[in-house]
């Protein structure tokens, strides 16, 4: 077990060549002893009776041929324990608050198994985020992975700031533990979330785990690892409902390529590489909750798309395994709303079990069909506004372009404090559909439109 | 024959030391991990790894089962839930709980269950391999017709009737061979069949638009391309829901474990159109999600076929979703990779196209080898990297299929569903069923389609002209056209899957609802010609009510009151 290998034979990026060893597992942690007598860590991609591949999380720098390797004989695990909350570690698990190690009540392997679908209970309480944009359009769930996808300089951060303060599941008591996972984020940017977590006193049920821009490339591969299993630990063993936040998931994918490059894999498209999708999906499935279980992980992980593009691999990939996303737009941040949400190409595809009667109320569906339709009409006809002038529209068409500002002005846009309850989500968006021709809300059953139009509840 | 590992790397695993055929199941490791060879190098074997390899070593014993991957075929598969390699994801539930450990084995059907066997030949009869031998009720509506394995034949020895367990002998034949409820069939064989007949029905499925306008026949192909959230695995579970077949499988092939959760959760309470009975009790689901590993989502798409092939021998209907092929062949390209095998495009193995092809003709409506007419309908979902249909498994898909149901992301963007872009997409087998709709729909369907269809051409066309001048610089003629169009859109094709009616149309709901729009067009159409200004036609209130008629529970009489006002309207607008 502890016998050390000096039998490097070669270095490329962050790999490492050995030969001549005992029989070493798929997997396994490895600890680098280098010659100045800095230890550096790592785990093995490949082993064959002839050679052993090595990937340093550290990164390989300083290392020789005179370095000592020595395999721990386990894959990497988390040690956990219930103070793992209020606690903030190293990307790769290490205390970095100058608290004591986690006294472990037992190590837990940090790739997870695969949850047994047939274990799965479909998700279906509603979690009031109090943004209408997402209550009442994209409506959260316990157990959801849904991320926000959005682009550099856009306040992303303070929504899910918003989110972590105001969640809540109407009618419950019960508190959510916040575990959050910096991955190549700026000290900045973790520091205000830090700030905010302490202000709020969310600290206290968090686990933070920090892997900093300035930290090695190659750590982010496992600190989201380390998150989720600490998540599903508190979940699942302590029936707690957990908020995991990942940021960014962009510098995951990142460092994801550059593993790639550096062990010479064919790549795939625009240099990720091919079973990226398998790898961010061995990540977002670990939201969920288990028949016969109180507890639940929740994702709500952050991804700046590069150049603004949905298409591109990160979030296109991610979009197939998440639960649906909240887009965040640069056009409204522009004009100065916030959250500036775009709902058009935002989802959740849980929203449909999450809401209804007994859960939101029974005409939260038709609503926020007909607020899609109207706006997404609504920003079409802007377009052709800009060409033909808004003379030309019909007075129909003309009601529709008035709708769209009314749904950014009204709906969209909310204080960074304002914590709407879904009563006044689901009022707001009657006030605004009623300024519609009632024969247009095509997607409202009448006895909705009956009970909840405000121009019906007048004439009562 | 035994020998040992030789290299781990991820899913696949080098072996020395056994002398195996292409496509052997082995036991790797100590633990027994499920593999097969995928192929063999001199000396050497590599094996694709159904499980988690993680600390396996090199060294470690390997052990050759010299079988095929197979799966095991006889009553209990309804109802099942399995992994891509027909491990019942219940049975492993209870052996090792929520989350799935490796080196754990199950068979696939139960058996601890006794079925209830009722033979239908006798001593001394005659058989041939596919001919039926007996029947064992497997659910309150199906049959389950116990088959003489392809292959096989003989004569009648002995033949037993009672109560048996899957692997219990209920038949001896001359050449000693022992039958039982059960038989194994290798997962990549095709089962043969009589002969392949051309479908001539059409798989009603009570979605308007692909019953309206793009049907698919029973024991035909079907490809459902869209980026994500564009409603592939909505229209699947539709498909799986509502359309009137005997046997559904469902794999969810590399995709989200909560959509099988929620089928599981939903076919259980949801009732069969045809039968009334719960859905479940025609459903076989196969669940290796996106976590699952990688090499037994591989298998998943063949496990499905062959179970389906199974029930179409006895003369069912079938009907197979795979959601997603995409999904499938990204783990061919995994393991293709890591072989380090020649990449063709975008990084699939050169045998992307053979694969795909060679999959989808394994649907078809067919005659069994005992005679009886059986089919499956393949529909395959496909998920093609940032929408962009020109990807290598899109284009090899369509290449293949005969319908095409093309998502579009600025439909779904609008939340118009089922987002399917009716001017791309197609299907094939629109004139093969043409006699059919005539006699079972109504006599002028074809013809109400078409001019549907062709309204909607139109309005394309004039989309574009709007977009320059605006609508109302239009003819009135063409603003009426508009109007007719956006009637087509949002009454005819938009369908809610989630609205307890509008889920499911059947035929006769479809036929009225499309001629009553098409009534209105005629009607309106004649007014504006005998001088009744169009802004008059717009206001008419039933053209507004007819809107919502679909969602109503008593939806005759409600399209009947909207009709009988549509007159009067019309009547009342006058004209010269
Ligand atoms: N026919 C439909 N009716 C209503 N909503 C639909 C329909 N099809 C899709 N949707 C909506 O679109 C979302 C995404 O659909 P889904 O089938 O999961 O997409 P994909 O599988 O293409 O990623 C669903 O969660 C649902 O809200
Ligand atoms: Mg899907």
């Amino acid at each position: 077990m502890t016998k050390e290998y000096k039998t490097i034979v070669d270095i490329a990026g962050p790999l490492i060549f050995l030969e001549k060893t005992e029989p070493v597992g798929y997997g396994e942690l490895v600890q680098i002893n280098l010659p100045d007598g800095t230890t550096k860590r790592g785990q093995v991609l490949d082993t064959s009776a002839d050679m052993v591949v090595v990937q340093v999380f550290e990164g390989t720098q300083g290392l020789n041929d005179e370095s000592g390797v020595v395999f721990s004989g386990e894959t990497i695990k988390l040690p956990v324990a219930k103070d793992l909350l209020g606690r903030i570690l190293s990307g790769s698990g290490e205390p970095l608050d100058g608290g004591p190690r986690i006294i472990p009540e037992k190590r837990v392997d940090v790739n997870g198994a695969s949850m047994n679908p047939y274990s799965r209970r479909p998700p279906e309480e509603f979690i009031q985020t109090g943004i209408s944009t997402i209550d009442g359009t994209n409506t959260l769930v316990r157990g959801q992975k849904l991320p926000i996808f959005s682009g550099s300089g856009l306040p992303h951060n303070e929504i899910a700031l918003q989110i972590a303060r105001q969640a809540k599941v109407p009618g419950s008591e019960e508190e959510f533990a916040v575990v959050f996972a910096a991955m190549g984020i700026t000290n900045e940017e973790a520091q205000s979330f830090m700030e905010d977590f302490e202000k709020t006193g969310a600290l206290e049920r968090a686990t933070v785990f920090l892997n900093l821009a300035d930290d090695p490339a190659v750590e982010r591969i496992i600190t989201p690892r380390m998150a989720l299993t600490a998540a599903e630990y508190l979940a699942y063993e302590h029936d707690m409902h957990v908020l995991v936040i990942l940021t960014d998931i962009t510098n995951y994918c990142e460092a994801l390529r550059q593993m790639g490059a550096a062990r010479e894999e064919v790549p795939g498209r625009r240099g990720y590489p091919g079973y990226m999708y398998t790898d961010l999906a061995s990540l977002y499935e670990r939201a969920g909750v288990i028949k016969g279980n109180k507890g639940s992980v929740t994702q709500f992980s952050i991804l700046t798309m590069p150049g603004d593009d949905i298409t591109h691999p990160i979030p296109d990939l991610s979009g197939y395994i998440t639960e649906g996303q909240i887009v965040v737009s640069r056009e409204l941040h522009r004009k100065g709303i916030y959250p500036p949400i775009n709902v058009l190409p935002s989802l959740s595809r849980l929203m449909n079990s999450g809401i209804g009667e007994g859960k939101t109320r029974e005409d939260h569906k038709a609503v926020s069909d007909q607020l899609y339709a109207g706006y997404a009409e609504g920003r079409d006809l802007r377009g052709l506004v800009a060409i033909v002038g808004k003379e030309s529209l019909s007075v129909r068409d003309q009601r529709i372009l008035e709708f769209a500002d009314l749904f950014e002005d009204r709906f969209v846009r909310q204080a960074k404090d304002e914590d709407r309850n879904i009563e006044d989500t689901l009022g707001i968006a009657w006030e605004i559909l009623s300024e519609l021709p009632e024969a247009q809300l095509t997607r409202i059953d009448n006895k909705f439109i009956d009970k909840y139009h405000p121009a019906h509840q007048n004439a009562e | 024959m035994n020998g040992e590992i030789y290299r781990v790397a991820g899913p696949v695993v080098t072996v020395a030391g056994i002398k195996p055929k292409m496509y052997d199941v082995v036991k790797v490791g100590h633990e027994g991990l499920m593999g097969e060879v995928i192929r063999i190098e001199g000396e050497k074997a590599i094996v694709q790894v159904y499980e988690d390899t993680s600390g396996i070593k090199p060294g470690e014993p390997v052990a050759n089962t010299g079988m095929p991957l197979s799966v095991e075929l006889g009553p209990g598969l309804l109802e099942s839930i399995y992994d891509g390699i027909q491990r019942p994801l219940e049975v492993l539930q209870q052996k090792m709980g929520d989350f799935i450990e490796r080196g754990v084995t199950a068979n696939g059907l139960t058996r601890e269950k006794k079925w209830e066997f009722t033979p239908t030949v006798s001593k001394g009869d005659s058989v041939k391999g596919g001919d039926i031998i007996g029947v064992v009720q497997e659910t309150p509506n199906l049959e389950h017709k116990i088959m003489v394995p392809p292959r096989k034949s003989g004569t009648v020895e002995d033949i037993k009737s009672g109560k048996f367990v899957v692997d219990e002998t209920v038949c001896v034949l001359s050449d000693g061979s022992e039958l039982s409820l059960m038989q194994k069939w290798p997962v990549r064989d095709p089962r043969p069949v009589g002969k392949k007949l051309s479908p001539t029905k059409p798989l009603v499925t009570g979605q308007r638009i692909l019953d309206g306008m793009f049907p698919v026949a029973k024991g035909g192909t079907a490809a459902i391309p869209g980026p994500f959230g564009s409603g592939k695995t909505v229209t699947q579970q539709q498909l799986a829901k509502w359309s009137d077949t005997d046997i559904v499988v469902y794999i969810g092939c590399g995709e989200r474990g909560n959509e099988m959760a929620d089928v599981l959760n939903e076919f259980p309470e949801l009732e069969d159109p045809k039968t009334g009975r719960p859905l479940m009790e025609r459903t076989v689901l196969i669940a290796n999600t996106s976590n699952m590993p990688v090499a037994a989502r591989e298998a998943s798409v063949y496990t499905g076929i062959t179970i389906a092939e199974y029930y179409r021998d006895m003369g069912y209907d079938v009907s197979l979703m795979a959601d997603s092929t995409s999904r499938w062949a990204e783990a061919m390209r995994e393991i293709s990779s890591r072989l380090e095998e020649m990449p063709g495009e975008e990084g699939y193995p050169a045998y992307l196209s053979a694969r795909l092809s060679e999959f989808y003709e394994r649907a078809g409506a067919v005659h069994s080898l005992a005679g009886l007419d059986g089919s499956i309908t393949v529909i395959g979902a496909v998920s093609p990297p940032g929408g962009d249909f020109s990807e290598p498994v899109t284009q090899n898909t369509l290449r293949i299929v005969k319908v095409f149901w093309a998502l579009d992301a600025k439909l779904s963007q609008k939340r118009h569903f089922p987002a399917i872009d009716w001017l791309s997409s197609y299907s094939l087998y629109k004139d093969r069923l043409a006699g059919w709709f005539t006699e079972n729909v109504g006599s002028d369907w074809n013809e109400l389609r078409d001019n549907a269809m062709d309204i909607l051409q139109e309005e394309a066309e004039l989309q574009e002209i709007v977009q320059l001048v605006g609508s109302d610089a239009l003819p009135e003629d063409q603003q009426l056209t508009l109007e007719i169009a956006r009637m087509l859109r949002e009454y005819f094709l938009q369908q809610n899957a989630f609205h307890p009616v509008d889920t499911f149309c059947p035929f006769d709901r479809q036929y009225k609802l499309l001629k009553s729009v098409s009534r209105f067009g005629e009607k309106a159409i004649d007014k504006m010609e005998h001088g009744v200004p169009i802004n008059k036609i717009m206001e008419m209130e039933s053209k507004d009510e007819l809107a919502k008629v679909k969602y109503e529970e008593d939806f005759d009489a409600a399209l009947e009151t909207i009709m009988a006002k549509m007159d009067e309207e019309f009547t009342k607008l006058g004209g010269n």
